[in-house]
């Protein structure tokens, strides 16, 4: 058993657990590699079949390529799509224009997210965060709850040993699943490689650039790269010392930003 | 640093050595694992950067331990709230990094990060010698079955590298470890700060004749699991999506194979192997260890999530009580008659404490005293637990996988144990 192997197992054993657990439960998919690689584990786990919604919080801001691969793979994969938007801020004139990004992400990225789990009722999200993007991510645990407030309590995290996780909270609150948790960013890559998933196109470099996360048009930007192939991605990373979400606006714009988004529920 | 030991560039997680640094608070984890990352070159210039910012905003020295606490508050306080997981990497292998806070307060978090290691990295300051939490994490980590580890005197330049000083605490935390039944790997002398005896040999201690850490890490032998080993296949779930019944679930130990008859406990159900399923997966007639497959059976049996599969030849135990060595998380004690709901495997099953057998001080590891009946928080003790139906097990010291288990007391898990023997 190699190392991919090893990661795959462990994310459908926890998935299975989370399917199991919980009774309302749903994917956040931001077309991104990592949600997409977890879409693809879900059907592993489930033999083919995504047995919950796809939820994609929409900022209404992605690149043109997100929306198209949207439509693509959620038919192709028979997937129960649900886009939720923040309808309410984006009519108060919430953008990147006017706001900083972090009031930008806590708006249509959070409160969207609340507004869609008051609408359905979900209490187990399964999301496609890995340790290794940032330093409060790294404390994170496979199920990790958030109170009615959406908040993280990191001070007080239930242990979990020996593949035990705790899945019984309270009503109120929702338990965020997190099964890419121990992957690597060129984990993520080689499983695309090895299983041939489709990617959207703008990860792929043209004209000397590429982007090697994907967000929110005005605030993601592309990386200097001439990898053009999954190959050369992966050969790409194997030698950069930048940082993966380097391109990434809202990470940098206050000193421990993340730590105050991912606190007040930010994914 | 030594180029030879080390390569250059952060790579994947590969088949990643999973290691976890304890001990007391202030003993330096965190600066020791932030000086590895940064004499493997496993550091993005970036975050180096953002580090080097924080402490001249701050007045204070390049803190390494703020590689590893991200948070605002780990880095006011100096303490190391919650695990971090990190990954370095030498010529030999991947390692992942768990720091584990130290603090009392955090003690669930420490075992949390623990549990999951191969190796473990206990800490102790050469100024401070053992502490109480030096030797309770010993006592913990014997509870959790890691078994290989080292012993590292940290901040040896505070006590001018000197070897009585190591000799000192070596020969005191011998006797702890002895009596846990622990004989760590090797005793390092090191200073995180410096940079002593992590990646390279310092000349600061030539009486010291062995390896530095991360040679004597490189060297250990990996354990490997094995087919030979009985099968046990708990069942998590049952899935019908369309005319097949597909058992799920992963395999803990041992290895199964289509046409072999597999027996299903408690129930005493058996069937043969049809198939082993995966999707988008070369078809395969055998699974092993760590799989997470699906199976279908020759003919239609009702079972269901919480039994385990085994070959009939090599049975786990089927009974309603066992004796178990625990350590308890809760904030209320432990007490004769609690109701707790008992997690083994997939198996979730409501569960009395029968007994209290004795409480052990795990720091002293002495008895708390003769009467003592009740376990309080950061406690570990030897109790006997009667379940409401029968569970299956194994003796951890057989089948680690499926003799351990933990306790949810109130909807929290509080508490995680081993199986010592039926009651």
């Amino acid at each position: 058993m190699d190392h991919l192997d090893k990661l795959e197992n462990q994310s459908i054993f926890i998935l299975r657990e989370a399917y199991k657990k919980f009774d309302k439960l749903a994917c956040l998919w931001s077309m991104g590699k990592d949600s997409t690689v977890l879409l693809w584990l879900a059907r592993k786990a489930f033999f083919g079949r995504v047995p919950f919604p796809a939820v994609h919080i929409d900022t209404t801001f992605k690149f043109p390529e997100m929306y198209e691969y949207r439509e693509k793979y959620a038919k192709e994969w028979e997937l129960n799509l649900i886009v939720g938007v923040n309808q309410d801020a984006i009519d108060r004139g919430i953008n990147y224009q006017n706001n900083d990004p972090i009031t930008v992400c806590h708006e249509l990225k959070t409160v969207g997210l609340q507004q869609a789990i008051g609408k359905d009722k979900w209490n187990g999200l399964i999301v496609g965060i890995r340790r290794d993007e940032d330093g409060t991510r790294a404390k994170e645990k496979f199920f990790s709850p958030r109170n009615i407030d959406f908040e993280w309590d990191y001070k007080d995290q239930p242990p979990e040993l020996w593949n035990q996780f705790q899945t019984d909270f309270d009503k109120n609150a929702h338990v965020r699943i997190h099964p890419l948790l121990e992957w690597a960013e060129i984990d993520v890559w080689r499983y695309v490689e090895r299983e041939n998933i489709p990617v959207v196109s703008l990860y792929f470099a043209k004209n000397g650039k590429r982007y090697r996360t994907l967000g929110c048009q005005p605030i993601t930007k592309p990386i200097d790269s001439n990898a053009d192939t999954i190959e050369k991605i992966i050969e790409e990373l194997k030698n950069t010392k930048i940082s993966e979400r380097v391109g990434r606006e809202q990470d940098h714009s206050q000193r421990y930003a993340m730590q105050k988004l991912r606190a007040k529920g930010y994914m | 640093m030594s180029q030879q030991v080390l390569e250059k560039k952060i790579e994947a997680s590969d088949d990643a050595l999973r290691i976890v640094f304890v001990g007391h608070v202030d003993h330096g984890k965190s600066t020791l694992v932030g000086r590895i990352l940064h004499e493997t070159d496993s550091i993005l210039p970036s975050k180096l950067k953002y580090v080097e910012e924080i402490c001249r905003d701050r007045g204070m020295r390049f803190e390494y331990a703020f590689l590893l606490d991200a948070l605002e508050e780990e880095q006011d306080q100096g303490v190391t709230i919650d695990v971090s997981q990190v990954i370095f990497k030498t010529k030999k292998r991947t390692y992942r990094v768990i720091d584990a806070p130290g603090h009392k307060e955090f003690l669930k978090n420490m075992i949390s990060g623990a549990s999951s290691a191969e190796v473990a990295i206990l800490l102790i300051d050469a100024e401070e010698g053992m502490r109480e939490q030096t030797k309770r994490h010993a006592t913990i980590l014997s509870l959790l079955g890691v078994r290989n580890i080292f012993v590292i005197i940290n901040k040896m330049d505070l006590v001018g590298y000197k070897k009585q000083v190591f000799d000192q605490i070596k020969s005191d935390y011998s006797k702890h470890l002895a009596s846990l039944k622990i004989t760590p790997k090797a005793y390092i002398p090191i200073s995180a700060y410096v940079g002593d005896n992590i990646t390279s040999k310092t000349s600061q201690m030539p009486w010291y004749e062995g390896k530095t850490l991360l040679e004597s890490l490189d060297n250990l032998e990996r354990h490997k699991p094995s087919e030979e080993r009985p099968l046990r296949f708990p069942l998590q779930d049952v899935y019908k999506f369309d005319k097949q019944r597909i058992f799920a679930g992963r395999i803990e130990d041992g290895a199964v194979s289509v046409g072999d008859e597999i027996l299903f406990l408690p129930s005493q159900k058996t069937g043969i192997v049809k198939s082993i399923e995966k999707w988008h997966a070369p078809a395969q007639t055998k699974a092993a260890a760590g799989e997470s497959i699906g199976i279908t059976l020759e003919d239609q049996i009702f079972v269901e999530r919480g039994e385990i599969a085994c070959h009939a030849k090599t049975k786990p135990i089927v009974a309603s009580s066992f004796v178990a060595n625990i350590f308890w998380m809760g904030n209320t004690h432990l007490m004769k008659g609690a109701k707790c709901l008992l997690k083994l495997t997939t198996q979730d099953v409501e569960c009395v404490i029968d007994s209290v057998v004795k409480v052990i001080n795990s720091s002293t590891l002495e008895e708390v005293s003769e009467t003592a009946r009740e376990v309080a928080k950061n406690e570990v003790a030897e109790i006997v637990i009667q379940t409401k139906r029968p569970v299956v097990f194994d003796l951890f010291e057989q089948v680690a996988e499926t003799g351990r288990f933990v306790l949810v007391h109130e909807g929290h898990v509080r508490g995680g144990g081993i199986i010592l023997k039926k009651a």
